[in-house]
């Protein structure tokens, strides 16, 4: 029996639970003896002109041995935006000397013996900031009263699409629009930032950070610093979690590269989390105005999303978040006509980047807010609306009016299994009762339906990866991959689809990654691609190294290689119909290397679907939410780990609740960050979860042989907006119609105050 | 100054600067670096280690506070021929992490709420774990895990050592 599709506990967890894995600031590597410890001095100031940076005091503390100001790095271009379309002034320095544009700037560098003295030599650093007024916000970036780069002359960094003809919504019976808030949060994955960096005599800088995909970092590094990419060998070490926020390089990573060569040693970095809530991307942050149209049966016609995407202060991922977002805004619907539009605005914040989801979950929380907001208008069920709006079942590509080829989907199937499983009339009759009766704690049922894309991207653009499959003499095998795991399991599950060709036991199977000298190519672990084209990948090699073993013990075994198949006790190939008679591919090996490099590329994206059910109760008098029931459909095509699939399916819906009802990052005015400390973030726990209700629904693929889709993100995308209808569906009887995220008590208590006064 | 901790066992006299925290004698000190750092405000539990019997953030503890104390790491959990403390055991057992990087403070914390209440409810667990913070699980699977362990019996709420623990 294939070991495929089985439970299979993990390979690396012993490790973990005895030692540790080594975290880039466990790194005890004999190169990095000696290391300098960095402390970056980061401004405090959101919008402002730098008038003096003084060193002289923090020169002058305990254990310094240098403090690198911008006037050190003028041999170093400014970081470009990075994509085309952005004017080509909006650009960022290394560190600041003349403009800072948000809090948390990098302004300094402080290199000392020890960490402690970095942190007190930091503070003394005197930094003389003469404010300019902060823009905090899309509406206010698009004022352009302030400018982010007056030399652009406008703070919108980018715009897609064009707005929707006025025509657009005319012969619909019903028209609801809302503005929604698709709100900043933090991804903080438990490991900061970290980094370590080396140069070596022959020239060559070995650079280990925390990231999600070794070889696109080396290649931005490498970049910005204007090196020769083969001068750059960077290691991956084991990564606390990413959430998308790890994706590629932060310019921190260079420039502690780029230190260690001022200073001529070796330099290590680990961020506090203060540090990291200013200093790493965030997420989301989407002002958006949906507008639903259709007739009175609840057939919607027409949909509208408009997308205002706050970028932050320096373009990154978020720059293109929303085109994505614009891609999948009609989600599992056959609406006649979908429209999408965006800007993308500068602020006096931290930049935004790709979080759980990227650019997805904006579409998915809009079109079921807005499914909803119509479903209430008209008087009739959610489940009922979606039913009637939801593209029929389909096994061959479905092409949608926004240009996105959805793979195979059956949303009908997805949503009714959802609601079985969750009784959905038991809990209608049971919200019923409670309404009728006033009950303080108020019953609300959230649905969502969601399709998302993944594996869009992969190595060098294409929805590609690499991996070799290598048996040794001894028996052992070894797989490289250029996917970049950090929780997700790719030494158990690649080792599995390598065992499961080849008949050699998991634990002789050794994965490896994240080294740019071992394997140069690579895309990384991010978008959900991992199995359908890393997983596919190891597949496609073991498959390849199966044929070239038998080339080779055809002649061995006086036989066909036709004749050959693989005998998986024996860990070898054995002759058909020929009991006793085989070689081992341990034996092959000894003879002549063993070894398979290969590329796999696949048919194209895949698009995972399911439907969530949320079920919360809502105290009408404190405003206080308990999501009580997640019942979760996540149909990500075949499964090769159960275990681990599911592990990507709770890690996922607890972001999504987190962002529903808890999490938000916040700026004053002022652009000052109130929620940079874990005290003030409010971080999702497990007494704000329960347990989780997982519904399997499998529909394969025909984009790779394993029949796999994405399911790393999945699970965010759906939760998110099922929990927020929850809520608002918990107080709808009280005329409340929408809530933006997160539903905190207190924005819950103020709608049913606005709604029982007579607006919302 | 000198500090004399047992740790794992093992007792060990350190030169160290008064403000070194616990958790950077570990790591730093004695090379222990099981136990992670994950915030500075005391909210997240990645560096929960058992001091003399209680489960403590050892960020918000100073080295010099364990003087004389005992401290268990995750390095001192497992038997010396390598079997898996009945907490490691059911992390592994029901997938109860990812990165891995919350482990070790939610397992040493898991011990805890095992030492306070070795039959616990999933309510139990989850509000015992109320000040470890993971992002990967969703904490489905590490409440799976520590009611797991609670099957084990005592075992599962007490270090090596002979420590009795509480929470």
């Amino acid at each position: 029996m294939s070991i495929l599709g089985t439970r299979v506990v993990r390979t690396e967890d012993p490790l973990f639970l005895t030692r540790g894995a080594v975290y880039t600031d466990d790194l005890t590597d004999e190169r990095l003896t000696g290391a300098l410890h960095v402390t970056f001095v980061r401004s405090q100031v959101a919008h402002g002109r730098i008038l003096s940076v003084d060193t002289s005091a923090a020169l002058e503390a305990p254990g310094v041995v240098a403090v690198v100001t911008a006037t050190d790095l003028t041999d170093l271009a400014p970081i470009p935006a990075g994509f085309p379309f952005v004017d080509k002034a909006v650009i960022r320095p290394w560190l600041a000397s003349d403009v800072v544009r948000f809090v948390g700037e990098l302004i300094a560098v402080v290199l000392t013996e020890d960490r402690y003295q970095g942190e007190d030599a930091a503070e003394m650093v005197v930094v003389d900031i003469d404010p300019l007024p902060a823009v905090v916000g899309t509406q206010a970036a698009a004022r352009d009263e302030v400018l982010l780069f007056p030399d652009v002359g406008t703070n919108v960094y980018a715009a897609f699409g064009e707005p929707a003809p006025e025509d657009f919504f005319a012969g619909c019976e019903v028209v609801v629009s809302q503005r929604i808030v698709n709100q900043r949060v933090a991804p903080v994955p438990l490991e900061t930032r970290a980094a370590a960096a080396v140069w070596g005599e022959d020239g060559r800088v070995t650079i280990w950070c925390s990231n999600q995909g070794a070889q696109a970092a080396k290649m931005e590094i490498a970049s910005w610093l204007g090196l020769d990419p083969s001068l750059v060998h960077l290691i991956t070490p084991a990564v606390g979690g990413g959430f998308g926020a790890k994706i590629g390089a932060d310019p921190e990573f260079a420039l502690i590269a780029q230190v260690a060569k001022i200073v001529g040693r070796p330099v290590r970095w680990s961020e506090s989390r203060s540090e990291n809530l200013v200093g790493m991307l965030h997420g989301r942050a989407q002002d958006q105005v949906v507008t639903i149209g259709g007739r009175r049966d609840g057939t919607v016609e027409a949909y509208s999303l408009v997308v205002d995407q706050d970028a932050g202060a320096y373009p990154r991922l978020g720059v293109v978040l929303p085109t994505l977002t614009m891609l999948m805004a009609g989600g599992v619907y056959a609406f006649a006509k979908v429209h999408a539009q965006a800007r993308v605005l500068g602020t006096n914040t931290t930049s935004i980047g790709a979080y759980r989801g990227a650019g997805r979950p904006e579409a998915t929380a809009a079109v079921e807010r807005a499914v909803d907001l119509f479903a209430a208008e008209l008087g009739m069920d959610p489940a009922d609306v979606r039913r009637k709006n939801v593209i029929p079942a389909f096994d061959s590509p479905h092409t949608t009016s926004m240009g996105a080829t959805y793979d195979t989907g059956n949303y009908a199937a997805a949503l009714d299994k959802a609601l079985e499983a969750a009784g959905y009339a038991d809990l209608r009759a049971e919200q019923a009762r409670r309404r009728e009766a006033g009950d303080v704690r108020q019953l609300g049922i959230g649905l969502s339906v969601y399709v998302e894309i993944t594996g869009a991207g992969g190595e060098a653009g294409a929805a590609s990866e690499n991996a070799t499959v290598e048996v040794h003499p001894d028996g052992t095998a070894t797989v490289l991959t250029g996917t970049s795991p950090h929780g997700q399991g790719h030494a158990t599950a690649w080792a599995m689809i390598a065992s499961d060709q080849l008949g050699i036991p998991l634990e002789k199977i050794t994965v490896l990654h994240g080294d740019t000298d071992l394997i140069p190519r690579g895309g990384g672990t991010m978008g959900s691609r991992s199995l359908q084209q890393g997983g596919a990948a190891v597949h496609q090699a073991a498959g390849e190294l199966v044929e070239l073993a038998k080339k080779r013990a055809a002649e061995k075994l006086e036989a066909n290689p036709e004749d050959l198949v693989v005998d998986q006790g024996l860990a070898g190939l054995a002759v058909r119909g020929t009991p006793g008679v085989g070689i081992t591919f341990a034996e092959l090996a000894a003879d002549e290397q063993l070894l398979v490099q290969t590329t796999f590329s696949a048919n194209g994206p895949t698009f995972p679907f399911g439907a969530h059910v949320v079920v919360v109760e809502v105290d009408v008098e404190s405003g206080k939410t308990e999501v009580v029931r997640l019942i979760a459909v996540d149909d990500a095509g075949t499964i090769l780990n159960p275990l681990l699939a599911d592990g990507q399916r709770h890690g996922g819906f607890a972001q999504g609740v987190a962002q529903a009802l808890l999490e938000e990052v916040l700026y004053d005015s002022d652009g000052n960050p109130t929620t940079s400390t874990l005290a003030d973030y409010p971080f999702i726990s497990a007494t704000e979860l329960p347990s989780f209700e997982l519904v399997e629904m499998a529909t394969p693929t025909p984009m790779n042989p394993l029949g796999a889709k994405g399911i790393g993100e999945a699970g965010t995308i759906g939760s998110t907006p099922a929990t927020q209808n929850a809520v608002i569906d918990a107080v709808a009887h009280l005329g409340v119609r929408h809530i933006d995220m997160p539903t905190t008590p207190m924005r819950v208590f103020r709608a049913i105050q606005q709604a029982q006064q007579g607006g919302n | 100054m000198q500090v004399s901790i047992t740790v794992n066992g093992q007792q060990r006299t350190d030169e160290v600067e008064p403000r070194l925290l616990l958790a950077h004698y570990l790591r730093e000190t004695c090379g222990l670096t099981a136990t992670n750092i994950g915030c500075d405000s005391t909210s997240c539990g990645a560096c929960t280690v058992v001091v003399d019997g209680l489960s403590v953030k050892s960020c918000t503890v100073l080295a010099a506070q364990a003087d004389g104390a005992q401290v268990t790491t995750l390095e001192g959990l497992a038997g010396s021929d390598g079997e898996l403390h009945p907490v490691q055991a059911a992390f592994r057992a029901e997938h109860g992490l990812q990165c891995g990087f919350c482990t070790s403070g939610m397992v040493m914390a898991a011990i805890g709420v095992l030492a306070d209440n070795p039959d616990p409810t999933d309510r139990e667990v989850r509000e015992g774990l109320e000040g470890n913070l993971c992002r990967c699980t969703g904490y489905h699977n590490i409440v799976r895990a520590v009611r797991t362990a609670a099957q084990a019996g005592p075992a599962a709420g007490q270090v090596p050592q002979a420590q009795e623990v509480v929470q």
